[in-house]
């Protein structure tokens, strides 16, 4: 064999990939009629590659398919969060928006300086407003972090927060509303934000 | 099938973890037999080919679904193999002990320089003996030839897999026939 030219064996291996032009693979069969080495030799690779492929076919072991999906990382609650988010845009940026507008709510809130709206008839006494006896008052009243005290005639809303509201023979024409709590604080201005964006509309 | 596994690919992506149960469910024979003729152990097989899924499954975001999914699988499984044969090298001595356990014979212990004694060779069953012969193949024409004969995919799939010129799997493959075919002659 030792006298072979060595691309006879790459002819071989050629035929057996299958990809042997058909000029190559003449001069093989001619040789191979002519020389028993190369014979013998294409035969040893044609049993190598049969004795290879007689290899049993190899199964996985049962449950291997449950196996790998408990070693997969849980990422499926931050996906799922994600998807939420995703499919919700409206409730998650109504939320962003509600949570910054309670945090400056809040900061107006934290805020404990007293102060009333300016009306001409009423008397400041200290952290305590009055509505004199036989004055009408026109217009809302909003008194904070003080007390109101109605003797008189209010023609209009009243509002108290973080306060307290005292009336005996009061006349109020409008709602009477107290405040002095945070969730409440937060209601109200929501509502009177809405109550103005509102009135945008049917002006 | 491709469709469906692209389907399947979309839903994972989506963050539908289930839907990667019928992935594994599909490719989980071949792998796991990729595996095992590479590395003649079943549970280093179903060890790294379990490993190959879940790092296809944190992968999957770079696969490119105009290519074929079981040739990056089957490159993800095969470097992994060839990881764990590099690394076994120096500790097989440690291997050896633990021979006999849970259906493992001592063939599987086998690393690929080591040779048995001519007469124990003759005495193996046909299945052993072809495992003991792919193990003993050096890694790179053993991953070849397994891809080749056992999995039967095309050269140019396994020039794929391995991320290898065309012509140089050619060149393994004819290697390997010839090494493999020394083996089996020295007997």
């Amino acid at each position: 064999m030792s006298t072979c030219p060595q691309y006879i064996v790459d002819y071989m291996h050629e035929y057996l990939d299958g990809d042997i032009s058909r000029e190559h693979e003449q001069q093989l069969k001619k040789h191979l009629q002519e020389c028993t080495d190369c014979r013998q030799h294409m035969h040893e690779l044609s049993d190598t590659i049969a004795f290879v492929k007689s290899a049993a076919h190899i199964t996985a072991p049962p449950h291997f398919e449950d196996k790998v999906m408990k070693r997969l990382p849980k990422g499926k609650n931050r996906v799922g969060i994600q998807k939420w988010f995703r499919r919700h845009p409206i409730i998650v940026a109504a939320a962003v928006f509600f949570l910054f507008m309670s945090a400056t709510m809040l900061s107006n809130y934290s805020n404990e300086e007293f102060s009333v709206t300016k009306q001409p008839n009423l008397i400041v006494d200290g952290q305590t407003v009055i509505v004199p006896e036989g004055e009408v008052v026109k217009g809302d009243i909003i008194v904070k972090n003080g007390d109101l005290v109605i003797e008189g005639e209010v023609d209009g809303n009243v509002i108290v927060i973080n306060g307290e509201y005292m009336a005996s023979t009061a006349v109020v024409t409008g709602e009477i509303e107290e405040i002095d709590q945070v969730f409440e604080w937060i209601w109200y201005e929501t509502k009177a934000m809405v109550n103005n964006f509102m009135d945008l509309f049917e002006e | 099938m491709d469709a469906l596994v692209n389907k399947r690919i979309k839903q994972v992506l989506k963050g539908d973890q289930n839907a990667f149960s019928d992935i594994v469910s599909l490719y989980q024979h071949k792998l796991y037999q990729i595996c095992y003729r590479m590395l003649g152990n079943k549970q280093e097989a179903e060890d790294i080919s379990q490993e190959a899924f879940v790092r296809a499954y944190i992968n999957l975001h770079t696969f490119d679904q105009k290519r074929k999914f079981s040739t990056w699988l089957y490159r993800i499984a095969t470097n992994l193999c060839i990881d764990r044969i590099r690394k076994k090298k120096p500790d097989y001595y440690l291997d050896a002990e633990v021979a006999g356990t849970d259906g493992l014979n001592m063939y599987s212990q086998i690393a690929s320089s080591e040779q048995l004694p001519e007469e124990t060779v003759q005495q193996m069953e046909l299945q052993d003996r072809i495992q003991y012969e792919i193990s003993r193949l050096p890694d790179k024409y053993r991953s070849v030839i397994v891809l080749k004969y056992i999995e039967e995919l095309s050269l140019q799939e396994i020039s794929d897999i391995l991320d290898m010129p065309l012509g140089t799997v050619k060149t393994r493959i004819h290697r390997g026939r010839e090494a493999l075919r020394k083996q089996l002659n020295n007997l």
